[in-house]
Parts: C-alpha cells; sequence; structure tokens
C-alpha cells in the first residue's frame, strides 16, 4: 500500500510538472500598475500566438511551447525578480517588455546564455551582435523610428527640412531619451531645429510643454511616450490646435489606448510602425477558433487585431519562426538555448513567409545574422481615422538611414564592450 | 511689455488653474484628516474608483463581467443603455457612500483609537484592495469620460489678451469650469461644516473624539459621513482629471500631486488646500518656465516638493496648519 502511495505521488509530481521537452518563452508581462492598459493586449497577443501554435499545430515540429508570463508591474526590480526565478526553467527566449528590465537583463543573459528579444525597444546598440551577443532587437529600434521618422517628414517636405522647427516631447527616462542623439546627428545632416521637451513620470500634467510649443510653433512635433502621457499629450496637442497629421509619435505612442481619449479631434495623428496594424488578417480566423472559441485565451478575447495585440502576436511569431529556423538547422526539435541564439542569427523573414503563416503583408522582409541582430530597421507611418476608429498605414516600410545610425552603434556597442572587456567577435 | 514677460504671465494663469485642480485632489485628503486624524493614503485610488464607476454606469458596463464570462462562459459585456451624466453622477455617489459605510464597519470601526500609524497602514492596504477592485469590476483598459464639460482653448480670453498684448493667452476651459466648481464647492463645505447640524457634529469629532462621544455624536455616523464626502470630492477630481487623460489605472498617482499641496498648505485646512495648491500650480510653472530651459527640463515634480519642503522649514505645521503645543 505504501508503495502504491508513493507511485502515485510520484506520478502526480510528474504529471503536474512541465514536460522537459516543451520549448520554453518566458513573457515578462505587465498586467497591472500605471501602465496594464498596454501591457494586457501585449501580453495576450503574445501569449495567444503561442497558444495557437500548441493547440492547431501540436506546438514547433511536434514539440509543445511551454509559455511562462511573470508579472513586473513595468517595475524593473520585479523584472529582475522575474527573470532569477524562471531561468532555471530551460527559457530559450525572454521577451522583458521593458527598456529598463533590458538594460538590467543584458549581462544576466549573457552570463547565462540565454536569448534576450526586445522587438521594438530595449538597448539600441544591441544591434552590433558581435558585441551583444544574446540579445536582439529586430526588427527594429528607437535609432530606426527617429530615422524613418524625420525621412517621412522629408517625403512630406520634398526632401528639404532645412529651417524647419522640429519639437522632441519625450518621457524623462532611459527610453525616451534614446533618440535624442539620433535626431540630433540628424540635424546636423538635414539642417532642422531640434527642441527638446522632457516630460516626468507619469505625465498626466503637460501645460508647460504644451504652452512651450504654442509659443515656439515648432513645424512638427515628435513624440516618445508610454502610458497616460500619450493621452495627455495628443489632448494638450487638440487644446492648443496643433496640427494632427504634423504630430507623429514613436510605435509606443500610436495604439487606440492613446488616441481614444481625445476623441474625433485626435483625428490625422501619425505613428510609426514595424508591423502592420488592424485584424483583416487570415490568422485571426484561426486564433478565434483555436484559441478564443476554446476557452483558452489569455485575455477575454476583446484586443484581437488592436495595435499593440498585434505587437504581441508578431513578436512571439518571431521568436517562433527563429525556432523553425534552428529546428531546420539542427535537425533537433527539441532545441537548446544555444541553438536558439543561432536560429534567432540566422532568421530570415520574407513576404511568403509570412503569407504562409496567415500574415500577407504583415511585416518588412527582413534578416539577422551573427553581426545584426537587429534586422534591416524597416519602419513605416501610420494615421489615426478617428472617424473609423482604425489605425491604418500610409507609407511603405522604409529603411533607417544607416549612413547616421551604423557610427551611433559602433561607438555605443564599442563603449559597452570596452567597460565589459568582451572581444567582439562572431565564433 | 516684453514678450518674456507676457509669456510669464500666460503661464502664471494657467499655474494658477493647475493648483486648482490639485487643490481639489487635496480637499479629500484634508476633509479625512480633518475629521478623524487618518492619512489617507487610498484617497487617490478613491479618485481612480470613482471615475471608473461612473464610466461604468454611464456606458452600461457589466461590472465583473471578465469575471462572470470567465467561471460561467457568457458573453455579457453591456446592459446596452446609456445614462445621461447627472443620473451617472448620482448613482456614482450612491456606490461612493456604500464604499464609506463599508469602509467604516469593515476596517476602521475594528481600529477605534488606534495609532495614527496603524490608520494610516490601513489605508495603504486599502488603496491596493481598492486598485485590483476596481480593476476587477470594471477592467483596465483606458475609458473616455465625456461628462459634457467643455475643453480646449477659451476664444474670449484669446481674443482679449491679444487684443491688449498682441500675443492671445491659452488657458483651457476645462481649467475655468474646475475653477468654478472647486470654488462652489469650498464655499459648500464651509457652509455645511458651519451652519448644519452634521457639519457641526463633524467640527467637534475634529475637536476631540471623546468629548463629541460624551454629548451623544455618533462618531460611526460621522466617518460614515466624511468619507462619504470625501468620496464625493474624490469622484469630482476624478471627473476633472479623467476628462483630460481618459480614466486609467494613472489617475491614482494624482495624490503624488496634492503631497505638496498639504505640505504647504496643513493637513486641517480647507483654504489651506486651495491656497496651498495655487503657490504649488504657480511656483512649479513658473520655475519651469524661467529655469527649467537652462537645466534640462522636466522640473516641476522635484520642484513641487521642495517649494512645500522649503515652506515647512518656517512654519512646519504647514500655512494653515493648526500648530502643535505639547507641553512636558
Amino acid at each position: 500500500m505504501k508503495t502504491k502511495l508513493i507511485t502515485a505521488a510520484l506520478a502526480g509530481i510528474m504529471a503536474a510538472a512541465p514536460a522537459l521537452a516543451d520549448l520554453t518563452f518566458a513573457s515578462l508581462s505587465y498586467r497591472t500598475g500605471p501602465y496594464a492598459a498596454n501591457g494586457i493586449p501585449f501580453a495576450d497577443g503574445y501569449a495567444d500566438y503561442l497558444t495557437l501554435l500548441n493547440e492547431r499545430d501540436g506546438g514547433i515540429g511536434g514539440v509543445p511551447i511551454n509559455l511562462l508570463e511573470c508579472e513586473t508591474g513595468y517595475n524593473t526590480e520585479k523584472g529582475v525578480e522575474c527573470y532569477e526565478s524562471t531561468k532555471g526553467e530551460g527559457v530559450l527566449a525572454y521577451a522583458p517588455l521593458s527598456t529598463g528590465i533590458t538594460y538590467q537583463l543584458i549581462p544576466k543573459v549573457t552570463a547565462d546564455g540565454i536569448a534576450l528579444h526586445t522587438g521594438g525597444y530595449g538597448r539600441t546598440s544591441a544591434k552590433n551582435g558581435e558585441v551583444f551577443r544574446n540579445v536582439f532587437n529586430f526588427p527594429a529600434n528607437y535609432w530606426d523610428g527617429a530615422s524613418v521618422g524625420i525621412k517621412h517628414l522629408l517625403d512630406i517636405n520634398g526632401g528639404d527640412i532645412a529651417g524647419k522647427k522640429i519639437a522632441l516631447v519625450y518621457h524623462n527616462s532611459a527610453y525616451g531619451k534614446e533618440p535624442i542623439r539620433t535626431l540630433e546627428e540628424l540635424s546636423k545632416k538635414h539642417g532642422y531645429e531640434l527642441s527638446l521637451l522632457p516630460v516626468d513620470h507619469p505625465g498626466q500634467e503637460q501645460k508647460s510643454q504644451w504652452l512651450q510649443i504654442r509659443r515656439d510653433r515648432p513645424d512638427y512635433v515628435l513624440m516618445w511616450g508610454w502610458g497616460v502621457m500619450n493621452q495627455v499629450a495628443i489632448q494638450e496637442a487638440v487644446n492648443i490646435r496643433f496640427p494632427m497629421e504634423n504630430f507623429i509619435g514613436v510605435w509606443w505612442s500610436g495604439s487606440e489606448n492613446d488616441v481614444m481619449a481625445a476623441g474625433a479631434k485626435a483625428n490625422g495623428y501619425k505613428a510609426l510602425t514595424f508591423h502592420n496594424v488592424g485584424n483583416n488578417f487570415p490568422i485571426f480566423d484561426d486564433i478565434q477558433k483555436h484559441v478564443v472559441d476554446t476557452g483558452k485565451a489569455a485575455g477575454a478575447g476583446d484586443q484581437i487585431g488592436t495595435v499593440l495585440y498585434n505587437r504581441g502576436m508578431y513578436n512571439a511569431m518571431l521568436l517562433t519562426e527563429a525556432v523553425k529556423t534552428a529546428q531546420a538547422m539542427t535537425g533537433n526539435m527539441d532545441i537548446s538555448q544555444a541553438e536558439m541564439i543561432k536560429g534567432m542569427e540566422a532568421l530570415e523573414m520574407t513576404e511568403d513567409k509570412m503569407a504562409a503563416l496567415g500574415l500577407p503583408g504583415f511585416g518588412p522582409s527582413f534578416s539577422v545574422s551573427c553581426q545584426n541582430h537587429g534586422g534591416d530597421g524597416m519602419v513605416a507611418v501610420s494615421q489615426w481615422d478617428a472617424n473609423a476608429g482604425t489605425w491604418s498605414l500610409i507609407s511603405d516600410y522604409q529603411q533607417s538611414d544607416m549612413s547616421v545610425l551604423q557610427p551611433l552603434i559602433d561607438a555605443d556597442s564599442s563603449a559597452f564592450a570596452s567597460e565589459n572587456n568582451i572581444t567582439p567577435n562572431c565564433n | 511689455m516684453p514678450e518674456q514677460l507676457v509669456f510669464a504671465m500666460e503661464v502664471f494663469l494657467n499655474g494658477l488653474m493647475a493648483g486648482v485642480l490639485y487643490a481639489l485632489v487635496a480637499l479629500g485628503f484634508v476633509l479625512i484628516y480633518k475629521a478623524s486624524g487618518i492619512f489617507n493614503y487610498a484617497q487617490g485610488v478613491m479618485a481612480l474608483f470613482s471615475a471608473m464607476t461612473l464610466v461604468g454606469i454611464m456606458e452600461g458596463q457589466v461590472p465583473f463581467s471578465h469575471l462572470i464570462n470567465a467561471m460561467l462562459g457568457t458573453h455579457v459585456h453591456h446592459f446596452g443603455w446609456h445614462l445621461p451624466a447627472v443620473l451617472g453622477i448620482l448613482l456614482t455617489m450612491v456606490v461612493m457612500v456604500g464604499l464609506a459605510w463599508l469602509v467604516q464597519v469593515v476596517i476602521f470601526r475594528h481600529l477605534v483609537n488606534q495609532e495614527p500609524i496603524i490608520l494610516f497602514m490601513a489605508t495603504i492596504g486599502l488603496a491596493y484592495f481598492m486598485e485590483g477592485f476596481g480593476d476587477l469590476m470594471w477592467g483596465a483598459e483606458i475609458k473616455k469620460l465625456d461628462v459634457g464639460l467643455p475643453q480646449g482653448i477659451n476664444l474670449w480670453i484669446d481674443e482679449t489678451t491679444f487684443n491688449i498684448f498682441d500675443y492671445g493667452f491659452f488657458i483651457d476651459n476645462l481649467d475655468i469650469v474646475a475653477t468654478i466648481i472647486a470654488a462652489l464647492l469650498v464655499g459648500v463645505l464651509v457652509a455645511f461644516s458651519q451652519y448644519t447640524k452634521q457639519g457641526r457634529a463633524m467640527r467637534a469629532v475634529a475637536d476631540d473624539h471623546q468629548a463629541a462621544l460624551s454629548v451623544g455624536v455618533s462618531l460611526s455616523f460621522i466617518w460614515v459621513m466624511v468619507w462619504s464626502v470625501a468620496g464625493f470630492v474624490a469622484l469630482v477630481a476624478g471627473i476633472m482629471w479623467g476628462t483630460k487623460s481618459g480614466v486609467q489605472f494613472s489617475l491614482s498617482l494624482i495624490a503624488l500631486k496634492a503631497l505638496p499641496v498639504l505640505m504647504l498648505g496643513g493637513f486641517t485646512s480647507i483654504p489651506g488646500a486651495i491656497v496651498g495648491g495655487l503657490i504649488i500650480g504657480v511656483g512649479e510653472k513658473l520655475f519651469e518656465f524661467a529655469i527649467g530651459p537652462i537645466i534640462g527640463g522636466a522640473t516641476e515634480n522635484w520642484f513641487a516638493y521642495v517649494l512645500a519642503l522649503v515652506f515647512l522649514v518656517f512654519r512646519p505645521q504647514g500655512l494653515f496648519g493648526d500648530k502643535i503645543i505639547e507641553r512636558v
């Protein structure tokens, strides 16, 4: 009897424990706190895509996916705790969803040999894969965003923005300050006048900044905001009657959440993006059928097709494609952490591949290499239609100005390498 | 007139308006502290909760719908009605009175005669509970709040100042409305505390709990009443701030804007909350205008506290606070 009990208990423990053959990912999400409204749709999209692969395809290459989701509240300390508590689970790649957490995790993942994917956020110079061997920021980074933002202004001004006044309204944090150096360098090249207007967290009170904009009358305003800062900035811009079509936010300032509070007057506001918007893609039918209708959705299923849901889903899709790449390269279905990094370095996204996934035209074609962990830096511009309540792309994907960005990336990554005794290499 | 001086005048006026919004939040703190000696850490969350409840009621949102749907497999989200703002505000007040009663019955009735720090800790617990409870009840998404308040530049002020200074001042219509409402609110609160039986009882409790009890004042009733009034003030603050930014979690952080106001104006004075708010609003805006560009900007958050601390050096009880005299 005693032996039977022990056997039953062991069987129970083994059944409860995660299968060792799982492909494990970690999503450091935030469903609580001041940024929850943005964190929830991203985390839902990320989780729902992985659930879809499990439910529809039985995982990737027959190996089920195990997603570890850990709540950070967008707090850096909690993010590090999440990493420390999950890193022993054989995680193939972390998605920290915070630039602050990313900076803390870079040395840790490097020491532990785990991949860190920061699609559209994090440390820009991590694009240099010879220095940041474990960190990937494909398909685009903040400097790509700043560069393409300026390219868009060049496009609508006949290629000449010399003498134009451009103001940057930014979250006064490591994230918000990311584009400043790029914009300063680009101002030397294109001759525009840049003014900087920081906004302290959380950004509920911005009267001073917008009074200054009203006095200085810049031709264009760029915004690197997050959370309530975005909604207040757009409302203040409406209040001072700043032309919405001359107001361009980075992708973290360009979701439905950001424009809804200002209502119809937010019409025409623009935002940069590195993926498509809307729900008119075949993949969503599959998500509805295999995930939402079966009650396995991460959330209520009401975020599908929103900008941030799409971004979470897109980031998860890129990682699973890297897994497929690694499986094809090694012939091993249950890949290791080192093989995951190799798969990410060999990732190639093509239009054919995305169409086959039910995501035709969803993102730019790009490739990753050991030297280039950031992809091709392709970014498009989207615009808000308040009457229809939809975002839509108004430009093709454009590549950032690497003649300006590459020296900045080289300088920043070289400084990191020398500070941390890293010898850049691709061996 | 020099251009910079004209700009400074515009900043000054906007500082006054911002100060009124800060004072609206500070008022809720003062009311509860004055009547019960409790520093209510949950005041900011009450503003958030009341605004969420108002939007939920107006839009006919089913409370706890995510929970209900997850448990029962249903897909209910809305009752299908859209209520007018006035009715929504009245029903929200009923909810806030119910919340005040619950807070009294469940928490503070059991903490009578406890140290102030214990009561303060209880309000911290209440704040975190209400944050999660509000999310569970109404969802975490950002909600648009439209109770019909005007927003955007006031054209009359713009044109008038343009005729005088050759530069039109920007004053937000919402800020003007907030100023009028805050003035009315203070008037009503002062009249209530001076000329009504319940108001006098509230002041008696504030002066001396035991003496008030000995003459038959119900401590429990007064505390429920005070928390209800603070709930109403929180609702007004929630409407003003929520109209600007949408109703979302960050509304609870407006409490951070009230702290320097309280430090400066005193924790026990309604006029102190107003004057403190105006000084903080004007001070931080003028500092940002004059010094901000030199030192990199984003000075408002920390300068408000520096300004309050400077006042504290000379008047530790705040401008209008009661002087604390303890005999050896």
